[in-house]
């Protein structure tokens, strides 16, 4: 058994060790949010939180998360930095199919966390891991500028 | 579960709402000729034409909540949004009271259902406005009859009936039952709003109905759905198409943790069609320990006939082919001797490789089968077509077989194939009906696409003194989507030809389009915009070339071989397809696309001054009888690495229902053209394709994607036919980034993807 702190929940799952965070949060605790896009870390779509550092679940085994805080898109209603990224992301359209927009917005809410008035090169280096083949870059930049914005870093 | 509450949340409510009973479906009648032999157009073309029946799209709850039923896919385009906003505006309904159902595969009830072709809003527009106006229209002579007033004296207005002389108020939810027990007014007698007082349609202010959903993780794609003892399985599937399992041991494969069964799906003969593969399935207790079931099968294929294709000799033998005389597809004048007396020849070859559309959800379903009826969940593109060879595949009647329609993580032309529905379905009949969900990996999805096709696009001119094309040839070599159907067919089909190489209305008086055999030897299917990205290129990259070589302003030459404003009937250029639109109400119209290159060229600052390393290039195309411009900046640096600072693109689709999400699906397109032109390519090796996962079959990131993209949308008018935007806006995006990089450095890039083409 394997214990887990999933958005301040503890929780155990019987799996082994080396099961991917991603699949377990999906398959076994039903928490859908965090999507498979690669299953190699390339495409950013499964990216959560692991004591407040932007991860791909799809390469974190268990074993890395036991006892350590796995915060998902499904607890992000209650972050203020989260809510303020999914308000913009809902005011400025930015998603088109929405399948990639969990990931991008787990990674901007920890660049914003560390960095909260990032740069457009810092907004790059963070995003980059994540892909959206819809197309949706140049607004996703504008949502983390207008959520930093709101959250009173402005550059 | 999510996708279950879908589908009954539109059951539920056409019960309580408006009945179905003593209802005479109407499909797709022809609006002009109802005669037999009259060629039908637009939706009356389309399998199972359309609907405008309020009673199918429209339920009214007790308390006033106004469900509308969206009976196309969302991937991306904001259906689900604009075709409810549509019924939204005739209806007078308040959009805050709206709520969405998305529509189970039927297209006997809804009308054609298939996604694709950039054609939902152009074939759904005035049929859901009719749904609109046909449900007001019933809860008004509902309020007048509650009034004993002539309904000349009521009106609807947001989501409430007003009695014009009293002041008096019902709202919809009090007037619904009422409502319902009416006659659905004949289609005739329906008034449609003024566009003056459409309150939604062409406003932009309506925000995504899945927004909220999407951002918090809520919203339910194909790979999401879950069902109570519901297996999950991957597929090891055939490496090379035509192939099949010879033998295979799954005896390490059962003894990983959670794995529970090892089932064959049996193999599907060329041509592909819209059949599985074939391979072995791995069923677990999840989808970790199924890919690592997978891994543990030991399995030797037969490769049969495709197991020597290979990339690189494919692209000489096309090369060949382009460069001899072959099938003539459209002929005016004559090339030959028009060329051999100009005062100037120019020739230049084009080649764009296979791509694979990489959705970032891969192809997911989920089906299970109780009581001799099977359900089926997924992300599909078109839900009937998914429903009859789900049903065709099990033995079943299509009446016996449900599909629900999930959000789609993307689509692009993948998911209209439902392949991997199939799989779920033969693999819960294996295991007695149980739920399994079967999951694509990455590698998956790009080993066993339908891929887009590989082209050499072989253009030659003869030229004036002043450089200007009198003689124009073309040969187009690319294996046809066709051949998924019939493996004979060796030669691009009208549609393929249709897609920018015979319909090129330059003023040219000799014109020669000609299309070599070309065989395939994997799956072709139809990728966003299909055959128009290699035309597209093709074409507007040799116009930036005659340019060049004339020593004229490329945009000023684009705008003289497109000639004077005229309206050109597709056929007479040898295309009788026309995206599947009447040649009258849909001509080829030079003016519209001049006025796209001039608007872009204007709101781009065209020959403004820039930076060193810096080039503005312009492409135009016609696609999805939609007319779209793109002017791009490039800057390239001393080490050749490519960035681009600003993308302007001009769009003229008619009419818009909402202009954002027009103006999304171009910033899209751009993105998407970036990524065909500097990254995309799907090869092969020894019939295997080469790529594996984003590492190998790299796509567009933030870093790369244009830093500005501007949408200009050309004013259209809601009397007029309108025109495609999902697809339209990527094909000018490879030819203008290509002529951009000619700008800035002086080289002419004729083979896609540019990579390190560049690099210095």
């Amino acid at each position: 058994m394997i214990p887990l702190v999933i958005n301040g929940k503890p929780q155990t799952v019987n799996l082994p060790g080396e099961t991917p965070l991603l699949w377990t949060l999906r398959d076994e605790l039903g928490l859908t949010g965090t999507k498979f896009g690669c299953g190699l870390a390339l495409c950013g779509a499964c990216t959560v939180h692991l004591d407040g550092q932007a991860v791909r679940s799809c390469i974190t085994p268990l074993s890395a998360a036991a006892n350590k805080k796995v915060v998902t898109i499904e607890g992000m209603g209650t972050d203020a930095v989260g809510t303020a990224l999914q308000a913009a992301w809902v005011d400025m359209g930015v998603p088109q199919c929405g399948y990639c927009q969990v990931g991008q917005i787990m990674s901007a809410a920890a660049l914003l966390k560390r960095t909260p008035k990032p740069t457009d090169t810092q907004i790059d280096e963070a995003m980059s891991g994540n892909i959206c083949r819809c197309g949706t870059y140049t607004r996703i930049r504008a949502a983390i500028k207008g959520a930093a914005a709101k959250q009173g870093g402005t550059r | 579960m999510s996708p279950l509450v879908v589908a009954n949340v539109s059951r539920r409510q056409f019960v309580q709402g408006l009945s179905l009973s003593g209802l005479v479906l109407a499909v797709g009648y022809p609006s002009t000729v109802r005669g037999q032999e009259a060629k039908k157009y637009g939706a009356d073309a389309m399998p199972n034409g359309w609907v405008d029946n309020p009673l199918a799209f429209v339920s009214i709850a007790d308390d006033g909540t106004v469900t509308i039923v969206c009976h196309r896919s969302e991937m991306g385009q904001g259906v689900r949004t604009s075709m409810p906003m549509i019924v939204a505006d005739e209806l007078e309904a308040d959009w805050k009271r709206v709520r969405v159902a998305q529509a189970p595969g039927d297209e006997k009830r809804f009308g054609n259902q298939d996604t694709d072709g950039s054609r939902s809003t152009r074939h759904f527009f005035e049929p859901m406005r009719r749904c609109g106006a046909a449900a007001r229209t019933m809860l008004e002579a509902a309020a007048a009859e509650r009034w004993k007033v002539p309904v000349s004296q009521v009106e609807a207005k947001n989501h409430e009936v007003v009695h014009r002389a009293t002041g008096r108020r019902l709202g919809y939810g009090s007037l619904a039952k009422a409502a319902a027990s009416r006659p659905v007014p004949e289609r005739q007698t329906l008034r449609l709003k003024d566009p003056k007082q459409f309150r939604y349609i062409g406003k932009g202010q309506t925000k995504l109905i899945d927004g909220r959903d999407i951002v918090s993780g809520k919203a339910q794609y194909g790979i999401d759905t879950r069902l109570p003892g519901m297996l999950y399985a991957v597929v090891a599937r055939p490496p090379v198409y035509g192939g099949k399992v010879a033998s295979f041991d799954a005896a390490e494969a059962l003894k990983v943790p959670g794995v529970e069964r090892v089932l064959q799906i049996e193999d599907s003969p060329p041509p592909a069609h819209f059949n599985p593969v074939g391979g072995v399935a791995v069923l677990a207790r999840n989808t970790w320990a199924a890919i690592q079931g997978r891994q543990a099968l030991k399995i030797t294929w037969d490769d049969g006939p495709n197991a020597g294709y290979d990339s690189a000799a494919f692209k000489a033998s096309l090369e060949q082919s382009a460069r001899k005389p072959a099938k003539v597809a459209r002929n005016d004048g004559d090339f030959t001797a028009a060329a051999a007396s100009a005062a100037r020849r120019v020739e230049a070859e084009y080649y764009i490789p296979h791509l694979a559309h990489a959705t970032m959800e891969p192809p997911a379903a989920t089906a299970q089968i109780t009581n001799g009826k099977c359900e089926v969940w997924g992300c599909f593109q078109s839900p009937q077509a998914t429903r009859d060879l789900v049903a065709k595949r099990l033995g079943m009647s299509a009446d016996d077989v449900t599909v629900y329609v999930t959000l789609l993580g993307g689509g692009f032309g993948r998911k209209s194939k439902p392949d991997f529905a199939i799989e779920a379905a033969v693999l819960s009949r294996a295991v007695d009906g149980k739920p399994v969900k079967v999951t694509w990996t990455r590698d998956d999805d790009l080993h066993n696409s339908y891929y887009h096709t590989v082209s050499v696009e072989h253009l030659e001119a003869g030229v004036d003194a002043q450089g200007k094309p009198v003689a124009w040839l073309h040969r187009s070599a690319a294996p046809t989507i066709m051949s998924i159907f019939d493996p004979t067919a060796k030669h691009e089909m009208d549609i393929e030809l249709g897609m920018g190489v015979i319909n090129v209305p330059f003023a040219i008086p000799n014109v020669r389009i000609e299309n070599p055999e070309a065989v395939a030897h994997t799956r072709i299917g139809w990728f966003r915009a299909v055959s128009n990205i290699p035309h597209a290129f093709a074409v507007q990259s040799f116009v930036a070339e005659l340019a060049a070589a004339a020593g004229r302003d490329p945009k000023d030459f684009l705008l003289e071989v497109i000639g004077p404003a005229r309206r050109v009937r597709p056929d007479t250029l040898g295309d009788t397809w026309n995206h599947g639109e009447s040649p009258e109400r849909y001509p080829v119209d030079t003016g519209r696309l001049r006025r796209v290159v001039e608007t872009v060229a204007r709101e781009s600052g065209w020959g403004r001054k820039l930076p060193k390393g810096h080039g503005l290039g312009i492409a135009a195309h016609y696609s999805f009888v939609s007319y779209i411009a793109a002017v791009v900046e490039v800057a390239v640096n001393d080490k050749g690495v490519l960035t681009i600072p600003r993308v302007d693109m001009a769009v003229d689709c008619g009419a818009t229902v909402n202009p954002d999400r027009v103006r999304s699906q171009m910033e899209g397109a751009c993105v998407m053209g970036v990524s065909v032109a500097a990254l995309g390519e799907i090869s092969f090796k020894g019939g295997r394709v080469e790529q594996d996962n984003f590492n190998s079959y790299e796509v567009t990131r933030m870093a790369e994607a244009p830093r500005v993209i501007r949408v200009h949308i050309i004013p259209g008018d809601y009397s007029k036919p309108m025109g495609g935007v999902g697809e339209p806006g990527v094909p000018p995006i490879p030819p203008a980034l290509c002529n951009a990089i000619f700008a800035a450095t002086g080289k002419r890039i004729r083979r896609l993807p540019i990579r390190d083409q560049l690099k210095v």
